[in-house]
């Protein structure tokens, strides 16, 4: 390719003519927008057009021109283009044709504060009604289930199990045990200064048993195996297999929800105790570094001070936290609309809502034991 | 037609153990309308792919504008890409942006216009595929599947490019659209003075809009020429394909038309 020729746009106010020049085309655009703003006292009357000498047009470039045109009210004749190129006359045409002004586009109009709070409010009640209902519905498949157990899902239920429990072990082992090093650590340094040192057992074993396994391990679950669900049944409802079940006569809601409320259900309660090992394990070698506790005597004196009551709490939490996870999980991938961008969306919203809920109902656990006196 | 646009020399590809292209050559002119056919997994969409060096060839080398785009540096080949316009199959439309910012999206990118001018040249582009202007604040979502070709097509051509690559523009469009959208293309490919490359399945479409046609097959182009000229190339595999029954129907109208 030749060097570009540059474009050019002169008036002559002594024959009223105005000539345009070289290639009008879009990566001429800015250096052409500035020659016209620097366009005065044209006047609208017997000016004449000159576009012989234009080399090549775009359309960008006609729409400059004819925005141009506009502007100096030359536009309603079409016939100014006599002097251009016959192929170039046909766009300039087309482009007069089609010119608008952008601001007239209809813009969706910004909402008052008010009609912000209503939308909002009804989204917030329609979502939580439709919620119920995919609750309600997962509740008549769990029942007809028991009614005919030869209909449950075992393959979907045992891959559930072994991808929401048995590929999280190791993760939740890791974690744990951080976490009882980390108290203890925290807490050691208090109790040593009161020589309290073998008090560290009571706190670790309450504290990891009744708050901190289940909440830890509930927490990571969600990151892990809600999000996991909701991308699962997002992209399934995205490429129509979930319709394509239904017109099969097959239910989704027995075939992908129910395995998975169910396999997780069962599965949680059993990583929080797997939690609750790890949890006093960390908290044994942190104590037996730091505060000289041998394991015998953290041993001998945890079955005397930590209850089983404190250890069936913890693990009666899970599969409250199970069925939040596994509800909210699900029940945001059937929510995905058909693009690309709602994936995403509905993962986030359902992390964020099962932690908060699991937090709600962690916090509404604690009261009703403190009331019952447990 | 003076000059070549693309040139396609000796290409290779092997994938999944298949030569897809066993010494595929192919020149597209200036200015002609020119579709690539072939059966299912002749190696269509991966041509296209290589042109747009989506794909990398194992052998041989694809030349664009008179540049080797396979040799080319990063900037270079930008430059390139700012000559030449696609439309996919899905259209590829982004879904979290309105139609406006989508078709604007390039200019945003490549020049350094005022967003005013932005949205006038986006706007324009709109209009010229026939799409109303409400339809300029809704989101890919919101459009039917022809309207969503069409904000394709206008994303496509923003950048006012010499070159238009599409990938089955009328494939999921009903009858009537898929001729509005074939009308469509070759208006703008005159008054834009585009040259066109497109794969299609359509034989309506081989028959309106095209100039020359290439035939894929065994890995190599197996003929290319226009479409009443190729019907009668007796090679097995052209019979083959344009010879069932639809490709007959559809050839006797066309053939009627001519006279």
């Amino acid at each position: 390719m030749s060097m570009q020729e540059m474009a050019s746009i002169k008036f002559d106010s002594k024959n009223n003519l105005i000539t345009c020049q070289g290639e009008w085309t879009l990566a001429q655009l800015p250096h052409l927008e500035n020659a016209i703003s620097q366009l005065n006292d044209i006047s609208a009357h017997n000016v004449t057009l000159d576009g012989s000498a234009v080399s090549k047009i775009d359309s960008a470039g006609a729409w400059l021109l004819t925005q141009f045109l506009n502007k100096i009210s030359m536009s309603d004749a079409i016939n100014h283009f006599e002097s251009f190129a016959i192929p170039q006359q046909k766009l300039l045409d087309l482009v007069t044709k089609y010119r608008v002004e952008a601001d007239t586009i209809p813009y969706a109009k910004d909402l008052s504060w008010l009609e912000k709070i209503g939308k909002t409010s009804v989204t917030y009640s329609k979502d939580f009604y439709s919620f119920l209902a995919f609750v309600g519905k997962l509740g008549t498949e769990f029942l007809l289930t028991i009614k005919n157990p030869a209909t449950f899902r075992w393959k979907a239920f045992m891959s559930i199990i072994e991808s929401a429990g048995f590929q999280a072990l190791m993760i939740i082992a890791l974690l744990s045990c951080m976490i009882g090093v980390v108290i203890t650590y925290q807490m050691g340094l208090q109790l040593k200064t009161y020589g309290a040192n073998i008090f560290i057992v009571d706190l670790l074993g309450l504290a990891i048993l009744r708050e901190f396994a289940p909440l830890i391990t509930a927490i990571m679950v969600a990151g892990r195996t809600g999000s996991a669900f909701t991308a699962q049944l997002g992209t399934m409802k995205l490429n129509q297999e979930i319709d394509a079940l239904n017109t099969m006569g097959v239910s989704p809601a027995s075939l992908l929800f129910l395995p998975r409320v169910i396999g997780l259900t069962l599965v949680l309660p059993l990583l929080t105790m797997w939690a609750d090992i790890f949890g006093i394990v960390g908290g044994m070698i942190m104590s037996n570094n730091m505060l000289d506790i041998s394991w015998a005597d953290f041993l001998n004196r945890f079955h005397h001070v930590v209850s089983l009551r404190s250890f069936l709490i913890g693990i009666g939490k899970a599969p409250v936290f199970a069925l939040i996870i596994s509800a909210i999980g699900c029940f945001e991938g059937n929510e995905v609309e058909l693009n690309a961008d709602s994936i995403g969306k509905q993962t986030t919203k359902s992390v964020v809502l099962s932690i908060f809920f699991i937090i709600i109902a962690d916090a509404a656990f604690s009261i009703i034991f403190s009331k019952l006196k447990l | 037609m003076t000059q070549p646009i693309i040139e396609v020399k000796d290409l290779k590809i092997n994938l999944g153990g298949n030569w897809v292209h066993d010494g595929l050559s192919l020149t597209v002119m200036q200015g002609e309308i020119l579709a690539i056919v072939g059966g299912s997994g002749s190696g269509k969409t991966t041509l296209l792919r290589e042109m747009l060096l989506l794909q990398r060839p194992d052998a041989g080398s694809v030349k664009i504008f008179n540049e080797n785009i396979m040799t080319l540096n990063t900037n270079d080949f930008l430059k390139i890409q700012q000559r030449w316009g696609v439309l996919f199959q899905q259209n590829a439309l982004f879904s979290s942006f309105t139609l406006l910012e989508n078709v604007a999206f390039p200019l945003h990118e490549h020049t350094t216009l005022s967003p005013r001018t932005i949205r006038e040249l986006a706007l324009l582009k709109i209009l010229l595929v026939g799409l109303p202007k409400d339809s300029a604040n809704k989101y890919p979502s919101e459009l039917s599947g022809g309207m969503q070709k069409r904000a394709g097509l206008a994303r496509a051509i923003v950048l006012d490019p010499e070159l238009l690559f599409l990938d089955e523009p009328t494939s999921g469009l009903d009858p009537q659209s898929a001729e509005a959208f074939d009308e469509l293309v070759l208006n703008l490919q005159e008054t834009l003075g585009l040259t066109v490359v497109m794969v299609t399945h359509d034989i309506d479409s081989l028959w309106c809009v095209t100039d020359r046609v290439a035939m894929l097959g065994k890995g190599k182009v197996l003929c290319v020429d226009s479409m009443p000229e190729l019907i009668k190339n007796k090679n097995p595999l052209i019979q083959e394909f344009f010879n069932g029954p639809r490709g007959r129907a559809v050839r006797d109208i066309y053939q009627q038309k001519g006279k």
